[in-house]
Formats: structure tokens, C-alpha cells, sequence
């Protein structure tokens, strides 16, 4: 299973992150960003250093947290696969997509394999509507997907 | 002699494969020892085509694709590199049909220039706007813009010229100039196209609105699934400010204009301007009641310009050419052009910039080419996840506001989706209340709370065909969707009703009733 513990190295990278953003005005969403990007999710156990630094509530960093389909508190996989649900991928058999997805990686949205290769997630419009469906592997994205392409991407994600 | 080579750096480019192209044609020139630059401009938008790879010749670009990595040897072998003859070969550029039909004013440079180089965006008539702009006053240029007649392109379609002259009218020691890049709508990525493939463009817009109400310090809110426009902006306000574009003192005008990149993180209300605002204060994404309305206490509670991408990325040329160039452009109240996006099941889907006033069905047909599948085109959604579905008997209405709005639509941000006869609309009903589920802020109840009442009406409805209670079901969201539009605080809860109930009220045999009948 994933842990969600922290690393040393992760904790000081925190720090360091917080220290780095606390002074930007609305610091707190590119302060989120920031600690996403660099370990892959927004930790629980750093709420309470990252209120403190921006003078906020516990619960007001848990609230922002949550609010954004973005963020997660916990670690991902390795990679992240966010299939689109959205209307334009939907004329162009999206759904079936994203049960084929579903299928082969044995896991639901906001799930990851038990060999912690893939997270699925749904997502609402890459904005590649012209060529439906789409889907993005981390930040690679790929238009005009058939099942037998999300395959490869998959097995190349998983090996 | 070197040769010019394009290859799109465009998101929908590289989702078919536009990075590996280039690469394979960096690999194969080096090979064969032929001397060649590579320019990784934006896309021309002829999505079916992509990737397109262009060349420089010397009677114009010629065009190739949609080229695979397998095509990449035997493009050399035809001697594209001077433009000869392939079976992917497309002729030049700008002779091509779907390109001369259109008026590019806003995406007059989009595909053709470097999109990161400051040099090509003023070789091509580039921070021309701004340069008059400095020659004016902050009301000469607010006028400039309201007599253009540009309206909001991000949905609302508010006069942006009125919405500066609130702003400039404030007494203030600091105003902002957001610019609401949270594309979020399906069917639409001309914002997207914009920041890929010609971010000074907006840079440009949003300096002159600063200069003209008087605000130092712009931020673009860019939604977090777009992160090759993140790049591209990044590099390319980098280079604006390096040039002394941006910054303490523009242009030696000592006057101040700085930029910033905000990222979202993937709340679609975020795009209702002032749960935007709330997110760029670093809180929850929850709309505010208007008013106060955000030109008079905006971000930080100061005031503060919001607009599309479209919208400022049009400014430019209008401080260019003049407000009456653009105003000549259009129909009605619709003045100047639309930059619409053709997407779902279609066969050509892309970007065509035209003048108000051409019909769906050209659009659709003329440009592109019918569905994807090949089957009749059923059902097209405007406008967005929150705008209405038109059935074919409304496809000669032409892109105008106020047309639109005589039918029960909206034009939106242009993204127009389309379905072919599989889709069943009362499927595509019940997600409309979905996504308005998943995305509400939930700070109104018709929205938190009809949306998802809305989708068990809706489950009901489909469960019951034929019973009494599928005619109570069917009131029922008839009620409902009356609540909602009259009840809710922003567009999100306020407008999925026109989804659900032109549904409802064009495609009535999907959900258990008569077709002839109007449906309850």
C-alpha cells in the first residue's frame, strides 16, 4: 500500500517550500502547487506548519485542500492517467474509454493499482475537444485514443 | 541553404504525436546532413491535420500532413524540404480552403510565428497596439475599446469597454487586471490555442488594460490542466520582460505593468469570475454575492478588471487598427469576430475565426465535413457544459448573442460540440446535473442541492417511461430546473437548466414521451 508517511528529505523540502512562498500575496494556492509538484501530493501532517506560516486555520488549509479536485493528500502512483469525462470526449465513445481504463488497470477513479504504477482519475476537458477522446499520462496528452492505444499507454506506465 | 521547418508545440498537436515528429525530423536531417531550423510554432488549427509540418519555400509555406513518425524518411526522399510533392502533401499553407474562408484577427499570428520569440511577434505587426496606446489617455483608450463594441468572449458577453471604465473610474492605490484563463468549458480550447501559440498576444491586451485603467499588476488564472500553456507563458512573459515590455517601466513610458501565472487546481466554478478571485486570494473557490461587483472591489478587495483570453488577446489589434476596424466585422450587437471551436463528433474539428453571423450549419458542414462517424449529426451543445442542446431544425441560426439567446441558448465562450443520432439526451440530461454535483461550490442550495435532486429526477424519469409517475417526474424537473434558474447565486447552478430542459424539449422521445408533444 502507499504510504503517506514523510520522508526527512520531504519534510525539509516542505519547509523549504514554505519558507519560498509565505510572503506572495494569495500565497496559499501556488504554495499547494509547489508541494504537489515536488512530492506528489499535499500531506495531512503539513497543515499545521503551513497555517501557521500563512496565518491561517488548520481548518481553513483543509478547506482549500479539498475544495480542488487537483490536490491530493495522498501519495499517487507513479504515474497518473486522467481520463476525460467531459461532453466532447463523450460523442466520441469517452465512456467506453474510461470503463476499458477501468478494466484493465482493475481500479475506479481516484484509485491506484495494487502495484502503485497507475492513479486514475477523471478529469472535466483537456481542452483537445478536436480530437476526442482524450486522455493525459502526467502532464503527456493524447488525442483521438482508442482502447487499444490506452493499452500501450498503460503498459509502457506500468513497466 | 538552411531551411525553415514548423512543427506545432500546440497541446493537440503533441497529443498526436507532434514531439516525436520533430524529433524524428531533427534525427533524419542530421543524418542525411541537410541544414535545417526547427520553429515550433503554434497550431494553424486544422486539428484533423495535425500534426502538420510546414516548410519555408520561396513561393510561401507548404504544408504536409498529418504526418506520423513512420513518414518522416520518406518525406526527405520527396524532397520536402523544397516543397515537393508527397501523398501527405497539402500545397501552400495559406492557399489552403479552411484557412481563406476565415477572418483571423485574434489569431492573426497563431500558427505562423514562433510563439516564444519577441522578434517574430513584432516582425508581424506585434505590440503595435500598445505603442498607440502609450500615446494615449487612459479614458482615449477605454473609449477605443467600448467603440469596438468587444464584448466579453468568455460567456457573458458584458461590453468590455464598460467594464474599464468602472475600473478606471475608481480611486485607488492598487487595481488589478485578472485574466480568466480557467478554459474550462468542453468543446473549447481557443484560450488554450492563444497562450500555446501566441502569448504575447495577451500579454499585449492585458498591458494596455493596464496602462489604460491604471492597474500595475496582472495575474492570468490558467487552469492546472494545461501545462504546456504554463511553459509557453512562462518563457514568453520571461522574454517581455527581459525586453523591458513588462515591468517598472514599459517601454520607457514609466508607467508599471507586471505579470503573473497563477495556477488553478481544477474547480470548473473557478471560471465564474468571482469564485476566481476568491481562489486567487488563496481560499476556497466560492462564488461572492455582486454586488460589490469586482471592478469596484475585486481581488484584495480592490478593483479589478476580469477578463477572457479571447477578449484581451483581441485588444491589440482594436488599439491597432482602430475600434471601427473591428466594429466593421460582425452583425447586430455582435460586433467583430468569433473565434469558434468546432469539436466532439466532427470530422474537420478546429479553430474557425469568422465575422458574427455565420450559421451553425456552415460551420458544422462547410467547415466541418459533418460527424466524425459519418453518421447524421443529432444534437449540438453551445456554449459549454451549461449551454442548451440544438436539434438540426435550429442549425441555420447564426452565431450572434442575441440570436442565441431568442432560441433559449447561449453562444458562450464559441465551443460548439457535436453528437451524432447514438446519443441518448436524456443520458447527456442526467450528466449536466452531474457535472453541476460535482463541481457546485456549494455555497446556494439550488445548485448543492438541486443538482444532485436532479439527477435522481432524472434516473426516475428514465426507470418510469410509460408510468403516472413519469408524468410527475417529468413536472418534477420541469420545477426543478424553474428553481435553479431563478434561484441560484452564478451560471453554474443557473444554467444547467439549459442542457436539461432543451433536452427535454427538443429530443423528448429520449426520455419516454411522444416526439410530436412538446413534453408535458
Amino acid at each position: 500500500m502507499l504510504d503517506s508517511h514523510l520522508t526527512q528529505d520531504e519534510n525539509a523540502a516542505i519547509a523549504t517550500l514554505i519558507a519560498q512562498h509565505q510572503h506572495r500575496p494569495g500565497a496559499l494556492m501556488p504554495l499547494l502547487h509547489a508541494i504537489q509538484d515536488t512530492i506528489g501530493f499535499v500531506p495531512e501532517s503539513a497543515y499545521s506548519q503551513i497555517s501557521k506560516a500563512l496565518a491561517l486555520s488548520v481548518a481553513e488549509v483543509h478547506g482549500v485542500v479539498t475544495f480542488y479536485h487537483h490536490f491530493r493528500t495522498h501519495r499517487a502512483g507513479r504515474h497518473v492517467l486522467q481520463v476525460c469525462r467531459a461532453e466532447s470526449c463523450q460523442a466520441m465513445g469517452a465512456e467506453a474509454l474510461a470503463a476499458h481504463a477501468k478494466k484493465c488497470l482493475g481500479v475506479d477513479y481516484h484509485q491506484t493499482t495494487a502495484d502503485g504504477a497507475v492513479t486514475l482519475e477523471a478529469v472535466y476537458c483537456l481542452g483537445n475537444c478536436a480530437l476526442s477522446p482524450a486522455v493525459m499520462m502526467d502532464d503527456e496528452i493524447y488525442g483521438r485514443v482508442s482502447p487499444v492505444e490506452l493499452d500501450a499507454l498503460i503498459a509502457e506506465a506500468k513497466a | 541553404m538552411v531551411t525553415k521547418v514548423f512543427i506545432p508545440r500546440d497541446s493537440s498537436a503533441l497529443s498526436m504525436g507532434a514531439e516525436r515528429v520533430a524529433v524524428a525530423v531533427a534525427q533524419e536531417a542530421e543524418k542525411r546532413g541537410l541544414d535545417i531550423v526547427l520553429v515550433r510554432n503554434g497550431s494553424r488549427g486544422l486539428y484533423w491535420l495535425e500534426t502538420m509540418v510546414e516548410v519555408l519555400t520561396d513561393k510561401g509555406r507548404v504544408a504536409y500532413g498529418p504526418v506520423k513518425v513512420k513518414d518522416v524518411p520518406s518525406l526527405f526522399d520527396a524532397d520536402f524540404l523544397n516543397g515537393k510533392s508527397h501523398a501527405l502533401s497539402l500545397g501552400l499553407t495559406e492557399e489552403l480552403d479552411w484557412l481563406k474562408k476565415q477572418q483571423r484577427l485574434t489569431f492573426a499570428r497563431v500558427g505562423i510565428t514562433d510563439p516564444v520569440s519577441l522578434d517574430d511577434y513584432i516582425a508581424h505587426e506585434g505590440y503595435q497596439g500598445l505603442k498607440n496606446a502609450l500615446e494615449l489617455s487612459g479614458t482615449e483608450i477605454v473609449k477605443t475599446v467600448t467603440d469596438s463594441g468587444l464584448r466579453g468572449r468568455g460567456g457573458a458577453a458584458f461590453p468590455a469597454g464598460i467594464k474599464w471604465n468602472t475600473v478606471l473610474g475608481c480611486e485607488a492605490d492598487q487595481k488589478y487586471i485578472v485574466c480568466n484563463a480557467d478554459e474550462g468549458d468542453s468543446g473549447t480550447y481557443s484560450d488554450r490555442m492563444i497562450m500555446e501559440g501566441d502569448p504575447f498576444v495577451l500579454i499585449e491586451g492585458m498591458t494596455i488594460a493596464g496602462i489604460a485603467v491604471g492597474a500595475t499588476q496582472g495575474y492570468i488564472y490558467l487552469r492546472s490542466e494545461y501545462p504546456h500553456a504554463l511553459k509557453t507563458l512562462n518563457e514568453a512573459i520571461a522574454n517581455a520582460e527581459k525586453a523591458g515590455y513588462l515591468g517598472d517601466n514599459v517601454l520607457g513610458s514609466s508607467k508599471a505593468f507586471h505579470l503573473e501565472v497563477r495556477r488553478a487546481a481544477g474547480a470548473y466554478v473557478c471560471g465564474e469570475e468571482t469564485s476566481l478571485l476568491e481562489s486567487l486570494e488563496g481560499k476556497r473557490g466560492l462564488v461572492r454575492f455582486k454586488p460589490p461587483l469586482p471592478a469596484i472591489e475585486g481581488l484584495f478587495g480592490k478593483p479589478t478588471v476580469v477578463n477572457n483570453v479571447i477578449s484581451l488577446a483581441t485588444v491589440p489589434i482594436i488599439l491597432d487598427k482602430g475600434a471601427q476596424y473591428y466594429a466593421d466585422y460582425g452583425m447586430g450587437r455582435s460586433r467583430g469576430t468569433l473565434p469558434i471551436q468546432l469539436a466532439g463528433n466532427i470530422k474537420h474539428g478546429g479553430l474557425v475565426e469568422l465575422a458574427f453571423g455565420a450559421t451553425l450549419r456552415e460551420l458544422l458542414y462547410d467547415f466541418g465535413g459533418g460527424s466524425a462517424t459519418g453518421r447524421p449529426i443529432r444534437a449540438v451543445q453551445v456554449g459549454g457544459p451549461l449551454g442548451a442542446f440544438l436539434p438540426e431544425s435550429q442549425f441555420d441560426t447564426p452565431l450572434d448573442y442575441e440570436e442565441f439567446t431568442k432560441i433559449w441558448a447561449v453562444l458562450g465562450h464559441g465551443g460548439i460540440v457535436a453528437f451524432d443520432d447514438t446519443v441518448d439526451m436524456a443520458k447527456m440530461a442526467r450528466y449536466a446535473f452531474e457535472f453541476c454535483a460535482v463541481e457546485s461550490c456549494g455555497k446556494c442550495t439550488p445548485c448543492r442541492i438541486g443538482s444532485t435532486r436532479g439527477v435522481e429526477v432524472i434516473d426516475k424519469i428514465s426507470a418510469t417511461k410509460g408510468s403516472a409517475e413519469h408524468t410527475k417526474s417529468i413536472k418534477l424537473v420541469r420545477d426543478l430546473s424553474d428553481t435553479m434558474l431563478n434561484g441560484s447565486l452564478c451560471a453554474l447552478g443557473g444554467m444547467t437548466p439549459y442542457p436539461v430542459l432543451s433536452a427535454l424539449n427538443h429530443f423528448p422521445e429520449d426520455f419516454g414521451l411522444p416526439k410530436e408533444s412538446k413534453a408535458g
